[in-house]
């Protein structure tokens, strides 16, 4: 950890005790940070190494490596493909309504400090602080009484409700940063509110709506607690296939499945962080 | 008369940009608003309309779920675990996710980088994976277990899945990006002057720690707080898988007797105790934090 103190310390020669007390803080704070950082980091690869054993069980470390339940995946598991198809459709169309409809609100929201818009906007973020198991079982108790049954369009109604704040939330931020001088150039130069919208806003706001369409997919992949309630009996999504995989007889599969998983968020997240940043914009 | 009436006509404000309208229509928001209150305002009314009858056929109204709710020891001590589960998990991300912040705040503009990274990956990667990576550490033939027997300090694998020990580690390790990221944005607008003038002064590392960087840090520690606290009392799939059947958790004790027991008007009490306890304690810590701003920014 370097430290902008030590640049002005020489004044005067460090007693004993002061150096005693400065190692002790910096020790204890590496440490921490260290744990801290091996717990980040370790299960993720002790998934990845798991999933290459060559045994029928999750013994760590493996008695010896192979490819085979990778091969097992792609070649004998049709429902986990199929699962893992259905979420990857339900994520995609969740997230293109939900970034149409954050978008849109948070161009109406963002810079008006009227009681009723911040209102609306914490009725738009709520979702991000609620149990969603609740909002899984509140959505369910309104199918039942409509009587319209589950199918995949109620999936689709629970992840955009869960999906949509986290887009408005980096909408909004985006917005608030950008320049009015530049909007308003453009308006008394002559230009629409829509070619405005179209030339100037958006390209600006670009990063910030696609970071977050993109941790709100991640979001919808993985989702158990909203999928629970609302999926038919016919659809099964990825993560509850998972959960189910893993509760029972903890197959191996489970392991291969993570370690695809994994490498598709890394690729993914690299691939993001270089096009828009996505660092910049989920704090 | 006339002259002082030309003299007070009154100049626009903000001239070019008269009769330009800079803001976007407020019926953008309609959409989103429609959809919320249909689907999340209207979903949540009924469930608290639903948890205010006394059978399952709704036909007589009373407060019979909550009575039945509060006077059994047992439904107490799963919202007790719940709520204590919630606290140990902030309180630990807290311990280890605080270096970790304080840590990528002090490195160079190059480790940033990569550090912000090493912490979003796991935020990223799905929770089940980061859960079910927990099983395979925590397991009989788990790392954990191997290295104890390799090293010859236990005779016979330990259980250490299904422990409520082993919860609140998976669990706050699962939401220890959520505690960082905040606590990151709320150590860098830190002033590294007053940490400069605190040494200087005499006021040695851990002094200066204690005393003026994590109060200054408060706002970020409290945003953090909430989002570990909910994130982990809902936290259905660690807590059901990490946890095993022994240890019952408010979520799953909802899904169970929603779908398994199908008393849909008790499952909505636990529900709407539940929402009611996260709800109360988002408000308090906002209250907190609102009043800690003014504290920073004095």
């Amino acid at each position: 950890m370097p430290d902008p103190i030590r640049a002005s310390k020489p004044i005067r020669s460090e007693s004993w005790s002061s150096l005693v007390e400065r190692r002790s803080f910096r020790t204890v704070m590496g440490a921490l940070a260290a744990v801290s950082l091996i717990l980040l980091l370790a299960p993720t690869v002790i998934v990845i190494i798991a999933s290459f054993t060559s045994a029928f069980s999750l013994k760590f470390p493996p008695p010896g490596y192979s490819t085979r339940w990778y091969l097992a995946l792609w070649n004998e598991s049709p429902e986990i493909i199929a699962a893992f198809k259905l979420s990857l459709q339900l994520a995609s169309i969740a997230t293109g309504i939900s970034v149409v409809l954050a978008v849109a609100a948070a161009m109406a929201l963002a810079r008006r400090r009227e009681q009723w818009a911040r209102g609306l906007e914490a009725m738009f973020l709520s979702p991000l602080m609620l149990p969603t198991l609740a909002l899984g079982l509140a959505l369910l108790m309104l199918v039942n009484l409509a009587g319209t049954g589950l199918s995949f369009w109620t999936l689709v109604i629970g992840h955009i409700a869960i999906t949509s704040p986290y887009i408005v939330r980096t909408t909004t931020a985006s917005l608030v940063q950008l320049d009015r001088s530049l909007l308003e150039s453009a308006r008394s130069l002559g230009a629409s509110g829509w070619f405005t919208f179209r030339t100037v806003t958006l390209p600006l706001i670009a990063p910030g709506i696609a970071a977050g369409a993109f941790i709100a997919f991640m979001y919808s992949f993985d989702n158990v607690a909203v999928s629970l309630f609302l999926s038919d009996a016919r659809s099964e999504v990825l993560p509850i296939r998972m959960w189910h995989i893993i509760e029972s007889n903890l197959d191996v599969r489970a392991a291969a499945v993570s370690g695809v998983l994994i490498a598709a968020t890394l690729i993914l997240m690299l691939v993001m962080e270089r096009l828009v940043g996505v660092s910049r914009h989920v704090r | 008369m006339s002259t002082a009436q030309v003299a007070t006509l009154p100049v626009p404000p903000q001239l070019p940009a008269r009769g330009l309208r800079l803001e976007a229509p407020v019926s953008l928001a309609l959409p989103l608003a429609i959809f919320f209150v249909a689907f999340v305002l209207v979903p949540f009314m009924l469930l608290a309309f639903v948890s205010l009858h006394e059978d399952n056929g709704l036909k007589t109204m009373g407060f019979a779920q909550y009575i039945k709710f509060f006077g059994d020891s047992f439904n107490l001590s799963v919202l007790g675990d719940t709520l204590l589960l919630g606290l140990k998990v902030t309180l630990l991300t807290i311990l280890i996710g605080y270096p970790l912040a304080y840590l990528y705040v002090n490195a160079p503009a190059r480790w940033q980088t990569l550090l912000m990274l090493l912490i979003l990956l796991p935020l990223l990667t799905s929770s089940v994976v980061r859960t079910f990576a927990w099983v395979v550490i925590l397991g009989r033939q788990g790392i954990i277990n191997t290295l104890l027997l390799d090293l010859g300090w236990v005779d016979a694998p330990l259980k250490l899945l299904y422990t409520p020990g082993a919860v609140t580690v998976a669990l706050a390790q699962i939401e220890l990006p959520l505690m960082v990221l905040p606590l990151i944005t709320s150590l860098m607008n830190v002033d590294p002057n007053l940490r400069q003038a605190s040494l200087s002064l005499g006021a040695g590392h851990w002094r200066t720690f204690m005393q003026v960087t994590v109060p200054l840090s408060v706002p970020g520690l409290l945003a953090g707080s909430l989002l570990v606290f909910a994130s982990a009392v809902s936290a259905f799939v660690t807590q059901t898988l990490v946890g095993g059947g022994q240890q019952i958790f408010m979520p799953f004790y909802m899904y169970q007797q929603a779908i398994q027991a199908n008393e849909y008007p008790f499952a909505a009490a636990i529900a709407m105790v539940l929402l009611l306890c996260v709800l109360v304690i988002v408000t308090v810590i906002n209250a907190i934090g609102r009043r800690s701003k003014g504290f920073v920014h004095a």
